[in-house]
């Protein structure tokens, strides 16, 4: 754990400066086409109550089986997180009153979860990185929905949702800052979904965070923490913790204590409030679920499982840098998404990797920007970009030509070589057009041949903007500045 | 028609066999005496016309010369167990009007094998009781009677019904469950064989929970080899319950060899309580006489910490059982009697629907698995019933079975016992053992009290190992020849 304060974390307050301490358990929907002990579809937007089995509605004599996929899931998640398999682990019942929780309780796993302490990389701005400790890693039932806003008397209960496998993902009180915080949600997300263990969606649900905020002053021992229930996106988780840390520094400063206390986020209003406090606490009755057996696994099975994983981002980002010699900021970047490093890689095979990377995370990034689409649906595919770039390098076309044409491809969906042909925008190379430009250009400006003459040597760039705008760009920019200077040396 | 219905389920599927009678008219004989029976409250819904259909496919397929195993067999099923259709309420108004879409596994498995039924028998709410005096459709009359004393004495329970049911010759056989003794202590009330298998032998999907690590079901008759042939039918790994066993059952009927020389018989000295009637005493040392004549030779053993077994049993069945009545709380079935707020409807729906019994316990579990409580109660629970469990496997490394009394005294009038529900539990002191160990042991009629009424005596067995105690049994009973009936039989 680190508990030295690097100073720019620290938050200003009128006593001094504040650290605050930042610990995540993040609910993660298992991808799963079943739910987590009954065989029910998991389709998220489906009409209300069509995908409930009789385990999930809790019929009397119901019983759950563990669905082992999901099992596979969480040990995959669990072993993404360099994190320790437990090969014997134990579902508990929590059990408490709600009208979305038909059995009255929530199968969990308490004292014995399936997979212990891990860690996770977090990237921050500047590609620095740190580590964060992963305490555990637990499977549970999601509830159902309680819907309060279809009549003003009524509740609504959707039970679609109630039996769905959860990871419930606990993180180490390691972060010290709101970045911090929303990096670590960031990676685990990336993580997750390089895993395919969750779809990483916040704004269906499929992930949201438990945000445990404290505060102290550098070096001295934690603080009371609160706890902001369901936060549903990295932004909010960042509002959250901002808002949270100023609120305790307030209350600590006016001479106030903090109380422990469960808290919610108020998107709209940017703000955290009270929903309950230590006192008014569940005494959730956890005990083994005596309609399960305890887990076992199999070490070769989960040897099997962590010989299938994929290359995950820490890995691809180390091998971005040495084998394409990208910086870490950008290869952080790139290895966010993996279909945005799987793009990048089919651009750069072959072809140089920084320019590779400087144009999948500049002008296509850019353009996927403005039109609002993900990587996968880029109009402009990894092949065509390529094909440009081949262009670029064999001189067909130069950078700033490059430039339209990759904005083209982007409206016409056609490879660079046709555009370039079409429009006419190959480069020219033939010295003696250029020359013939270069003689034109000199002949008019008397006096700025004058000033170089007379030593302003910077005016050489002038006569290669004027030489290109004369050849409407085309013009090779390297011979055009070779062909100036022998003209007006001479 | 009183000759069908005195017949044993083996002789009636002998006389199917040879088309002595039809199944119709062996259905048509019991469905009169269910009516004729019925001061004894021992049905809660009689299904006399699914009788009728059953039994003309049974005459159909037997005129086919396709009769499955238990074609044609009258049967009575207690109403815990879910039946597809028709109205199952574990004898409780929570569940008064539930008709499940769905049949459990122990009954499915009968009606594949041919067996008809002829209704729902009554119990203790929800399983929790040894009088069957705590049934919301009102207590079963046992249909014996002390010689000279018309008072209604109690059937036990909690399958009170299925036990007068079948010691009424209103049905050959019938389905019971058992948590701490309430197949064995029924069926010695009442004069007949009861057998609770090794948990995990029969599947509990579809069985109306009390205590699920405890709940086994198990089969009624009026002798051993009817037990018999009905256990090997409701054996049987089931998928859908993760306790089920994968195990082959085997053909119990066949264990029935008569040959009991050299078992060796462990005999408990644990279990000669202070207080128990001599009658019973004398009965127990005439059943090891029986063995001893039989070439068995009895052993004395010691089971060190029987006496902790009570105490045990009643921290861990409420415990489960608080959990597991959590599913009834009027939101999507059974009974709803509406309140202010979501905690007020709680509160009036399991108020008015709970019997005091079942309130007790789920109280009583609350209690146990509460933080601060949790370890001093439930955890220390476990750990006796882990002594248990070893005094029975340190005793089988020595016997083969064991011979025991099935209860502390014979069937007792209707509120003799009520008022105190201490000295009601300790009906169960001979068995809950058997449960909490989950071992297989039957009760069987050996002998009668002074005053005229049924006695039994227990065989227990070791895990899995239901054939010896069947053998045992069968011997037993060819010894002890109770051809007793009660007056109240049709």
């Amino acid at each position: 754990m680190s508990a030295t304060a690097e100073s720019k974390n620290l938050i200003e307050g009128k006593t001094g400066p504040w650290e605050v301490v930042i610990g995540l358990e993040v609910h993660a929907q298992v991808l799963s086409k079943s739910k987590l002990f009954s065989g029910a579809s998991t389709v998220f937007g489906a009409e209300p109550n069509t995908h409930v089995s009789l385990v999930d509605a809790a019929m009397p004599g119901m019983l759950p089986v563990i669905n082992g996929f999901c099992v596979e899931q969480a040990v995959r998640t669990g072993l993404g997180l360099r994190a320790q398999i437990n090969l014997r682990s134990v579902f508990d019942r929590k059990n408490y009153f709600y009208p979305d929780l038909p059995q009255g309780y929530q199968i969990s796993q308490y004292t014995q979860p399936v997979v212990g302490k891990g860690e996770l990389i977090i990237d921050l701005p500047g590609g620095e990185s740190r580590t964060v400790g992963i305490t555990r890693l637990h499977l549970e039932q999601d509830a159902g929905k309680s819907i309060h806003d279809l009549d003003p008397r009524l509740t609504f209960v959707d039970l679609n949702r109630s039996g769905t496998a959860l990871m419930e993902i606990v993180s180490e009180p390691d972060m010290r800052s709101a970045e911090e915080a929303a990096a670590y949600v960031k990676k685990l997300r990336s993580i997750l979904r390089y895993l395919g263990t969750c779809d990483g969606n916040m704004d269906e649900g499929s992930m949201r965070a438990d945000v445990n905020v404290s505060v102290r002053k550098p070096g001295s021992p934690f603080g009371t923490r609160c706890e902001i229930k369901n936060v549903n996106s990295i932004r909010f988780v960042q509002q959250a913790v901002d808002y949270e840390a100023r609120r305790q520094i307030d209350v600590l400063e006016e001479g106030g204590t903090i109380q422990q206390q469960t808290r919610l986020f108020d998107a709209g209003r940017g703000e955290t409030r009270a929903m309950r406090t230590k006192e008014e606490a569940h005494d959730y009755r956890y005990f083994p679920d005596p309609d399960l057996l305890p887990l076992e696994l199999d070490p070769e099975w989960v040897a099997r499982i962590k010989a299938s994983l994929p290359e995950l981002p820490d890995e691809k980002k180390a091998r971005f840098m040495t084998e394409y010699g990208l910086g870490a900021y950008d290869a952080g970047v790139l290895v966010a998404e993996q279909a945005s490093a799987d793009y990048f890689e089919a651009v750069a095979k072959g072809r140089d990797g920084k320019i590779a990377a400087n144009w999948v995370m500049g002008e296509l990034f850019a353009a996927l920007n403005k039109a609002g689409v993900g990587i996968e649906k880029s109009p402009v595919s990894a092949d065509a970009l390529g094909g440009m770039l081949d262009l670029l390098k064999d001189g067909t076309i130069s950078g700033r030509i490059a430039k339209d044409v990759f904005a083209a491809m982007v409206e016409t969906g056609k490879p660079a070589k046709t555009i370039v042909e079409e429009k006419g925008l190959k480069q020219i190379t033939d010295t003696g057009a250029i020359e013939a430009a270069a003689d034109r250009v000199i002949a008019a400006n008397s006096k700025q041949v004058e000033q170089y003459k007379g030593g302003n040597a910077n005016l050489i760039g002038w006569f290669v903007g004027q030489v290109m705008k004369a050849t409407g760009g085309k013009a090779n920019p390297a011979a055009v500045n070779e062909i100036l200077r022998k003209k007006l040396s001479g | 028609m009183s000759a069908l219905t005195d017949l044993t389920l083996a002789g009636a599927r002998d006389g199917l066999k040879a088309k002595t009678f039809s199944a119709a008219e062996l259905t048509e004989a019991h469905v009169e005496a269910v009516e004729a029976a019925r001061s004894l409250n021992a049905y809660i819904t009689e299904t006399p016309e699914l009788a009728r259909k059953q039994a003309a496919e049974s005459d159909a397929r037997i005129a086919k010369g396709a009769a499955r195993p238990l074609e044609g067999i009258p049967l009575a099923i207690k109403d815990l167990f879910c039946t597809d259709g028709v109205k199952t309420t574990a004898a409780s108004k929570i569940l008064g009007n539930f008709v499940p879409p769905y049949e459990s596994t122990v009954t499915a498995q009968l009606r594949a094998a041919g067996a008809v039924s002829v209704g729902k028998t009554n119990l203790d709410e929800f399983a929790m009781g040894s009088s069957n005096a705590t049934s919301a459709f009102g207590a079963v009359v046992n249909p014996w009677k002390r010689r000279g004393d018309n008072r209604p004495l109690v059937p036990g329970g909690s399958s009170g019904g299925s036990a007068a049911a079948v010691a009424a010759r209103t049905a050959l056989g019938a389905t019971g469950t058992d948590t701490g003794g309430s197949i064995r202590q029924p069926a010695a009330f009442c004069g007949i064989v009861g057998m609770k298998p090794t948990y995990g032998r029969c599947s509990r999907w579809g069985i109306v929970a009390f205590a699920s690590s405890l709940d086994q079901a198990g089969p009624f008759a009026r002798t051993v080899r009817d037990a018999s042939i009905l256990m090997t039918h409701m054996a049987g790994f089931d998928p859908k319950d993760s306790t089920s066993v994968d195990m082959p059952v085997p053909d119990f009927e066949a264990a029935l060899t008569g040959d009991v020389r050299g078992l060796r018989i462990g005999i408990p000295k644990e279990y000669r309580i202070d207080g128990m009637p001599a009658e019973i005493e004398t009965l127990w040392e005439q059943g090891i006489a029986w063995l001893k004549d039989a070439g068995a030779v009895p052993v004395p053993i010691s089971l060190p910490h029987t006496k902790y077994a009570l105490p045990c049993y009643y921290i861990v069945a409420p415990a489960e059982a608080s959990s597991n009545l959590a599913r009834y709380d009027g939101i999507r079935y059974g009974l709803r009697v509406p309140g202010e707020a979501v905690d007020d409807l709680y509160q009036n729906t399991r108020a008015a629907g709970f019997g005091t019994e079942v309130r007790r316990r789920v109280m009583i579990g609350t209690y146990v698995l509460s933080a601060g409580y949790y370890d001093a109660y439930y955890l220390k629970a476990q750990k006796v019933r882990t002594l248990i469990s070893r005094d029975f496997e340190e005793a089988y490394k020595t016997v083969d079975a064991i011979l025991t009394p099935t209860a502390p005294s014979a069937a007792f009038a209707l509120g003799e016992k009520s008022d105190d529900p201490i000295t009601m539990y300790l009906n169960d002191v001979f068995t809950v053992s058997v449960n909490l160990a989950g071992l297989p042991g039957l009760s069987l009629p050996a002998g009668l009290s002074a005053d005229g009424l049924p006695l039994g005596l227990q065989v227990i067995g070791r895990p899995f190992d239901e054939e010896t105690v069947f053998r045992v049994a069968g011997v037993l009973e060819s010894q002890a020849k109770f051809t007793a009936k009660p007056d109240g039989a049709a």
